[in-house]
C-alpha cells in the first residue's frame, strides 16, 4: 500500500492505495468524489476525463500512485463559489446533456479546450470533443454548448 | 475491469530504472504514459509481476532539435512534441502524424517512445520512424545501444527491445524535401484501417528525384517502399500512378479484421499512396 497526497480541486487529500488503484477509482471510492464517471475503463468513452495539472487526461488510464503530489481538477471543482462555471451554465442552457453520464468528461474536456482556444471554429470544436462519447444527445447540442460557453467565457470579467 | 495486482517501482534515474529492470527480468514492464499498457491491464490481457513506472525519472522529457533531426526523450508526451515549434520545423512529419494518433486527451499522457516500443502495426509513429530511417536508443545495466528502425520493428506488437532494457529516446532524422501522413479510420482518432506516410524530394524542374512511403495496418510492421523508380523521374503531374500503386501493393500483406477486408485495405493503401505523395510534393 502507498500513502499518497493529491491536490484535488485545490485541497490536499490523502489516501492509502494499492499501486493498481486507478485514479478514477481513487477519486470515487477513496475520496468519495463520485462526479467523475467511469464508462469503459479503456480510454475510449471519455466519461472519466479529469484535469491533471490543468491538462485533460483519462483517469481510468492513470494510476493514482503515479500522480502522487499532483493537482487534479474534477467536475466538482469547476464551479465558482456562488454559481456553476460558464461551461457548466452553457451545457445547462443549450441542453448539452440528457442523462448526464458523459457530462463530467465533456465539462472537463471543454474547460481545458476553451482555455487553450477561446474562439474555436465548428471544426475545432468537433475535433476538441471527438474523444468523448455521448449516447443521448446526438452531439448537436453539445457542440452548441461549447460555442455558447466560449461566449459566456468571453463575457466573464477577468 | 480493474488491473491485476503487481509490484510497483518508481525509480528516479535511468540508472535506478535499468537496475530494477535487470532485477525483475522477464516479469517486469515499463509504465510510461500508460495509454496502451493500462487498457491491456484493465482488460486483463496483460499481468506483469512488476511495473517500473518511469514517470519520475529525471531528464527523459527532453525534445532536442538540430539540423539533423529531432531526438525525443522517453517521457516526452505526444502533446509536447506536437506543440514543439522547433520539432515541427526540423521534421514536420512528426506533427502531421501526431495529429492522427488517438485523441488530444490521450496524447496529453501518451509518449512518442511508448508508441514505438508498443509497435502496433496500425500505429502512425512506427511508420514515421521507419520511413525516415530513424532509431531508438536502448539502455540497460550493461550500457546503451542504438537500434535502427529497420531492425527495431520485428513483428506485430514486437520490437527488438530485450528484457532489462529501457528505451531512453528515439531519433527522427530530418528530410530535405516534403512529407505527409494520410489515413482512413472508421472514426477520427481510431486506429487507421490504412495509412500512408510519404517523403518526397523534387528537383528544380519539379521532377521526383526521391520518394518513399511507409504503410500502416497492412503488414506485421510498417511496410517501407522506395517508389523513386516507379515515379520514373517524372513531375508529380505526369507520374504513372498505376505503376506506383502496383509497386506498393506488391509489397504489402493486408489482413482482414472486423474493420475492413484485406482487399479493401489493399485498395485504400493504393488510394492513400497517391494522396500522400501528392500532398508531400505539395501539389
Ligand atoms: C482510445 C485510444 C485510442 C488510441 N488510438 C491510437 C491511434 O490512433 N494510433 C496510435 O498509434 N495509438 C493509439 N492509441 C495508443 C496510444 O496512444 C499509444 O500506444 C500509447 O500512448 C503509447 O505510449 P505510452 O507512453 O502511453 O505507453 P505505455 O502504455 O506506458 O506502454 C506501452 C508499451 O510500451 C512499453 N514501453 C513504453 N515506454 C517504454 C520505454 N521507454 N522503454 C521500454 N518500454 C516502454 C510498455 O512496457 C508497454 O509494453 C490509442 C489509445 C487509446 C486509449
Ligand atoms: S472510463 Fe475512462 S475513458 Fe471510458
Ligand atoms: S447525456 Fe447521456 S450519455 Fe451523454
Amino acid at each position: 500500500m502507498f500513502d499518497i497526497t493529491l491536490i484535488v480541486n485545490g485541497v490536499p487529500r490523502e489516501a492509502r492505495v494499492p499501486a493498481r488503484r486507478l485514479l478514477s477509482d481513487c477519486l470515487r471510492h477513496d475520496l468519495g468524489l463520485t462526479g467523475t464517471h467511469v464508462g469503459c475503463e479503456h480510454g475510449v468513452c471519455g466519461a472519466c476525463t479529469v484535469l491533471l495539472d490543468g491538462e485533460p487526461v483519462r483517469s481510468c488510464l492513470t494510476f493514482a500512485v503515479t500522480v502522487d503530489g499532483h493537482e487534479i481538477t474534477t467536475v466538482e471543482g469547476l464551479a465558482g463559489p456562488d454559481r456553476p462555471s460558464p461551461v457548466q451554465r452553457a451545457f445547462a442552457e443549450c441542453h448539452g446533456l440528457q442523462c448526464g453520464f458523459c457530462t463530467p468528461g465533456f465539462l472537463c474536456t471543454t474547460t481545458a479546450f476553451l482555455r487553450d482556444n477561446p474562439a474555436p471554429t465548428d471544426e475545432e470544436v468537433l475535433e476538441g470533443i471527438s474523444g468523448n462519447l455521448c449516447r443521448c444527445t446526438g452531439y448537436q447540442n453539445i457542440v452548441k454548448s461549447v460555442h455558447r460557453a466560449a461566449e459566456l467565457l468571453a463575457e466573464e470579467p477577468t | 475491469m480493474k488491473p491485476p495486482p503487481f509490484d510497483y517501482h518508481a525509480p528516479t534515474s535511468v540508472r535506478e530504472a535499468v537496475e530494477v529492470l535487470a532485477e525483475v527480468g522477464a516479469h517486469g514492464k515499463v509504465l510510461a504514459g500508460g495509454q496502451s499498457l493500462i487498457p491491456l491491464l484493465n482488460m486483463r490481457l496483460a499481468a506483469p509481476g512488476h511495473l517500473v513506472d518511469i514517470n519520475r525519472v529525471a531528464g527523459l522529457g527532453e525534445i532536442e532539435t538540430d539540423a539533423t533531426g529531432v531526438r525525443v526523450g522517453a517521457l516526452a508526451r505526444h502533446a509536447a512534441v506536437e506543440r514543439s515549434a522547433a520539432a515541427s520545423l526540423a521534421q514536420p512529419l512528426l506533427g502531421q502524424a501526431l495529429k492522427q494518433v488517438a485523441h488530444s486527451v490521450i496524447r496529453n499522457r501518451g509518449t512518442v517512445v511508448g508508441s514505438l516500443v508498443h509497435a502496433d502495426p496500425a500505429a502512425e509513429l512506427p511508420a514515421v520512424l521507419a520511413l525516415l530511417g530513424g532509431s531508438v536508443r536502448l539502455a540497460s545495466v550493461s550500457g546503451e545501444r542504438e537500434v535502427a528502425a529497420a531492425d527495431f520493428f520485428t513483428g506485430p506488437m514486437e520490437s527488438a527491445i530485450r528484457t532489462g532494457e529501457l528505451a531512453v529516446s528515439a531519433f527522427f532524422p530530418a528530410w530535405d524535401g516534403g512529407t505527409a501522413f494520410v489515413e482512413v479510420a472508421r472514426r477520427h482518432g481510431d486506429y487507421a484501417m490504412a495509412g500512408v506516410a510519404a517523403a518526397v524530394r523534387l528537383d528544380d524542374d519539379l521532377r521526383v528525384t526521391a520518394a518513399r512511403v511507409a504503410c500502416v495496418s497492412v503488414g506485421p510492421a510498417p511496410v517501407v517502399v522506395d517508389i523513386t523508380e516507379a515515379c520514373g523521374n517524372q513531375s508529380v503531374a505526369s507520374v504513372d500512378w498505376g505503376a506506383v500503386v502496383a509497386a506498393v501493393q506488391e509489397r504489402i500483406e493486408p489482413e482482414a479484421d472486423i474493420h475492413a477486408t484485406a482487399d479493401y485495405r489493399r485498395h485504400l493503401t493504393g488510394v492513400l499512396v497517391e494522396r500522400a505523395v501528392k500532398a508531400a510534393a505539395d501539389v
